[in-house]
């Protein structure tokens, strides 16, 4: 059996006293769609934060692709390859969704001149179709601050994806989402893991959507992981169904 | 733009610029110091404008610049115009150097407290500067005297810094049309998003950090020529007037964009020599007001103004974007 | 000049580009230091007169506390309401009342100058950006002190009281009484405004609006006034401190900075909310700033000051860096 792409093991964080995360393990294979469920203030954001390097841990550790990430900065993790969205969604306000795309594809060039490098034409190809592929093309030109809540959420997985990560940390993708447009998110989740080969790792709260999607879920409640396993289990799981009709 | 009219613009620029010494011999040095303010004006928008790195004290680098030329055409034993060439060179790479070491500290500082960090650092250097023998103490400096007529000196010099402002001016141009643009935009637009995505955050800080220092820094090597008498806190570092007014010209024309500052460059110093003859002492006094009610209610300036005069009348075209769910045909169009 | 060999400007070049490292400056302040190590009743002389301005800073800081704490507000012309305070009791002197009717008088000038301020230009600025509101009261403060310059021109300013002075230690330690009182008086008002914020019903009300704007409205509390008093109050303080500077030491047009710096260095490692610490910050900052002084020479007290904030800035930055954070 391969190694998992990324690792959780004991992870742990307070703060100030409150224990958001208590010896979490958790691990995501290679290629898969994992789901992070739990009621509100359960840890699940923290997790993601902790994972990302956004604060330190207070102890345990974070393996990515078998590397040693705990003691590691955010932007190190993420030229890694580990990227994450956000649940208050964060973009460029002030430039277009081209060129927020732009700026989130990948830097062929490497060292010093880098930085002067001129923008490559082969990747705007790569970054209509990904435009198309979420439904911003026609958007392309407009400011990304003039965006409605819902198109800002499509462009930030956009350029997520853009960027090519092999494991994608998302914070709550279809919140806030018109309901109507959901089947069409799921499909592209879908579609960036099993075509562009992205392992994904998902925080839900809407049950349809994580059911649908992950092939492997984990509830976490009270800053510790209650459960975990097929959506199958996890749905029939009395423990699972008392965190979430107890936690009210 | 269309490239037509781009290019009609730039020429006639280019002939009243290569002109004016000739048509107003009188205000020869006045025009120089134009071109003086235009690189302020440009160096400033790179931290401020395009990166959201409010500095106030950029003119530390053009102090130093001043001084390293100074004392380079005071030691270095060498005639007039390679000692001057060379200062200037000195002058540039002294305050790269200089950037480059304090830029790793200040440049980890956000948003207004590096702001604030920045504001002491003109006043700092111009006090240390004055209490520093090596550089002439607070009797300051005089570099060596031109080599021909005033009237020379000043189209000499005059046209160096309409070249040397032209240069920085497609520098930037160059620089904000690749990735270097984008990349610094998003440092302003969101900084953590921008961490987040890998970006090398910190690389591209220092680098817009040291090209401000390196621009500023030739500049101030040659301005010292032109003025010909170094002064620790009147010339050099002239902290509290020329470290904020800088800020002013830049966001009176509209910060992040290219010609904003040109614009505003041109509309502060044609302002100031106006106060200047106007109200003699009293035009810092009016300078001050300037500041406060250019940011109380022109904080867009003149190109963002422009902009949202033409932005409204395009949307009263067309449908606006709302900041909220999109309409039916919309969703249809998203969900395929 | 110009008429040396090429051979020996190589020479020339090279040894300008190592500054001598005996030159005068460094010696002076070795000698300095020494004198101190020598003679340690200059310590005592050096920190009882740096404590006392540090009354000073520390009052000058709690104003810039509170409105930032109030309204989000830096106020870079912190300084410049000080310079104004000591040109009050100028004014106040040379219509021949006795200088120590300055302090209430500069006090209530400024705070009406404080409010009309606010309603003026202030409170467009309240509720943007912090960097506009820098601005602004960056043109405040470089309106007020050019005014002044205009005015009054650029020389220092001093009055005596004529208070006298106390000695101590056979002589080797002088101490004004003038800056004893200034000391007091200074501490003595930031006390009172502590206890004015905790319990009367304008403070209470800074103090709502101060944790929560938008609740303390709903409630009926009317904001902008709350905001005009606060800065007010704080124009008034800043007053009060330049009058009793321009007695005990010194004022010209040109000090604002240096204080609105000082208030801010001792904000930032106090921390907003914190009197014993801003008390504490404040002496001490008037301390070391008195010592540097002394040892590396009177023109570099400034340069010392503005070159600390940095420092404190930076390692203050440094520290949260390692837990992934930074000053917000």
């Amino acid at each position: 059996m391969t190694q998992p792409l990324l690792e959780v093991t004991s992870v742990s964080k307070s703060f100030g006293g409150v224990e958001a995360n208590r010896n979490i393990d958790l691990s995501v294979p290679e290629g898969k769609i994992i789901g992070l469920i739990g009621p509100n203030g359960s840890g699940k954001t923290t997790l993601f934060n902790s994972i990302v390097g956004y604060h330190p841990v207070d102890n345990g550790s974070i393996r990515f692709q078998q590397k040693e990430i705990t003691q590691l900065l955010v932007p190190d993790i993420a030229r890694l390859g580990l990227l994450r969205t956000f649940q208050q969604t964060r973009i460029y306000s002030g430039m277009t969704c081209l060129q927020n795309m732009q700026i989130s594809a990948p830097d062929t060039t490497t060292g010093f001149k880098s930085l002067f490098a001129a923008l490559p034409m082969d990747q705007m190809q790569k970054i209509n179709e990904m435009l198309t592929f979420v439904g911003l093309h026609t958007k392309r030109d407009i400011l990304a601050g003039e965006l409605s809540f819902g198109q800002q959420k499509l462009l930030e997985f956009a350029m997520a994806l853009i960027a090519s990560p092999k494991l994608l940390l998302l914070d709550e993708p279809t919140a806030g989402i018109n309901p109507t447009l959901i089947n069409g998110l799921i499909e592209r989740l879908k579609i960036a893991n099993q075509q562009l080969g992205i392992t994904l790792l998902i925080i839900e709260h809407n049950m349809r959507v994580i059911m649908n999607l992950a092939e492997h879920i984990y509830c976490l409640a009270h800053g510790q992981i209650l459960a975990q396993g097929t959506p199958q289990q996890i749905q029939s799981n009395p423990i699972v169904i008392d965190a979430y009709l107890g936690a009210s | 733009m269309k490239t037509q009219y781009s290019l009609l613009l730039y020429l006639s620029l280019l002939l009243v610029s290569l002109a004016a010494p000739l048509l107003l011999p009188d205000y020869r040095t006045q025009l120089a110091l134009l071109w003086v303010m235009v690189v302020f004006a440009l160096t400033w928008d790179i931290m401020g404008g395009q990166m959201g790195y409010n500095s106030f004290g950029n003119i530390l680098f053009f102090g130093v610049g001043m001084y390293a030329c100074a004392v380079i055409q005071r030691d270095s034993g060498l005639s007039y115009f390679p000692a001057l060439y060379l200062g200037i060179a000195a002058g540039g790479i002294v305050a790269l150097l200089l950037a480059l070491i304090i830029g790793n500290g200040l440049l980890g500082l956000r948003g207004h407290y590096f702001a604030i960090g920045t504001l002491g650092l003109g006043v700092a250097a111009g006090e240390i500067a004055g209490g520093w023998d090596y550089i002439g103490a607070g009797s300051g400096m005089t570099p060596p005297l031109f080599p021909g007529e005033l009237s020379v000196r000043d189209t000499f010099f005059y046209y160096a810094f309409f070249v040397w402002a032209t240069i920085t001016f497609f520098t930037l141009r160059w620089l904000y049309q690749g990735r270097f643009g984008l990349a610094i935009n998003a440092i302003r637009d969101n900084e953590d998003k921008a961490e987040a995505m890998g970006l090398h955050t910190t690389r591209y800080k220092i680098a817009a950090w040291s090209i401000t220092a390196f621009f500023l820094g030739v500049t101030g090597a040659a301005m010292g020529n032109l003025i010909g008498f170094i002064d620790p806190k009147d010339v050099a570092f002239a902290g509290s007037t020329y470290g904020v007014w800088m800020i002013l010209m830049a966001i009176a024309g509209g910060k992040g964009t290219l010609w904003g500052p040109v614009i505003g460059a041109v509309l502060f110093h044609i302002t100031q020599e106006l106060f200047w003859t106007l109200l003699l002492g009293w035009q810092r006094v009016a300078l001050g007001l300037l500041i406060i009610i250019i940011v109380l209610f022109f904080p867009q300036g003149i190109l963002g103004w422009i902009r949202e005069r033409f932005s409204k009348r395009r949307q009263s075209e067309q449908p606006t974007l709302a900041h909220t769910t999109p309409p039916r045909s919309e969703q249809q169009e998203q969900s395929t | 000049m110009g008429s040396k060999p090429a051979s020996l400007a190589h020479t020339t070049l090279a040894s300008t580009l190592v500054p001598p490292l005996t030159n005068t400056n460094n010696i002076i302040m070795l000698d300095n230091l020494t004198i101190l190590i020598d003679a340690p009743v200059f310590i005592v002389d050096l920190l009882v007169n740096g404590i006392l301005i540090g009354a000073i800073f520390v009052l000058a800081a709690y104003g810039m506390a509170l409105v930032w704490g109030v309204m989000n507000i830096i106020n870079v012309a912190q300084g410049e309401y000080v310079m104004l305070g000591g040109f009050v009791t100028l004014l106040v002197v040379k219509a021949g009342l006795h200088p120590l009717w300055g302090i209430p008088i500069a006090a209530c000038v400024l705070f009406i100058l404080g409010l009309i301020l606010y309603r003026l230009i202030l409170y467009r600025v309240v509720d943007r950006d912090i960097f506009i509101s820098l601005l602004a009261t960056f043109g405040i403060s470089i309106l007020l002190a050019q005014l002044i310059n205009q005015l009054f021109g650029a020389d220092v300013q001093t009055i005596d009281p004529g208070l006298g002075t106390w000695h101590f230690m056979d002589g080797m330690v002088t101490v004004s009484v003038t800056k004893v009182i200034a000391f007091s008086l200074a501490l003595g008002l930031g006390l009172c405004l502590w206890f004015f914020l905790k319990h009367a019903r304008i403070g209470q009300a800074i103090r709502a609006t101060a944790q929560n704007a938008q609740a303390a409205r709903i409630l009926g509390i009317d904001t902008h006034r709350v905001y005009a008093i606060t800065y007010g109050i704080n124009a008034a303080l800043c007053g009060t401190a330049g009058s009793l500077v321009i007695m005990a030491w010194a004022v010209h047009p040109y000090m604002g900075l240096p204080y609105t710096v000082r208030s801010f260095m001792v904000v930032i490692v106090a921390g907003l909310g914190n009197l014993p610490g801003v008390v504490l910050a404040g002496l001490g900052l008037g301390a070391a700033e008195n010592f540097a002084g002394f040892i590396a020479g009177t023109e570099f007290q400034i340069a010392f000051v503005f070159l600390l904030m940095i420092a404190i800035l930076i390692w203050r930055n440094r520290a949260l860096k390692r837990q992934r954070r930074y000053l917000k």
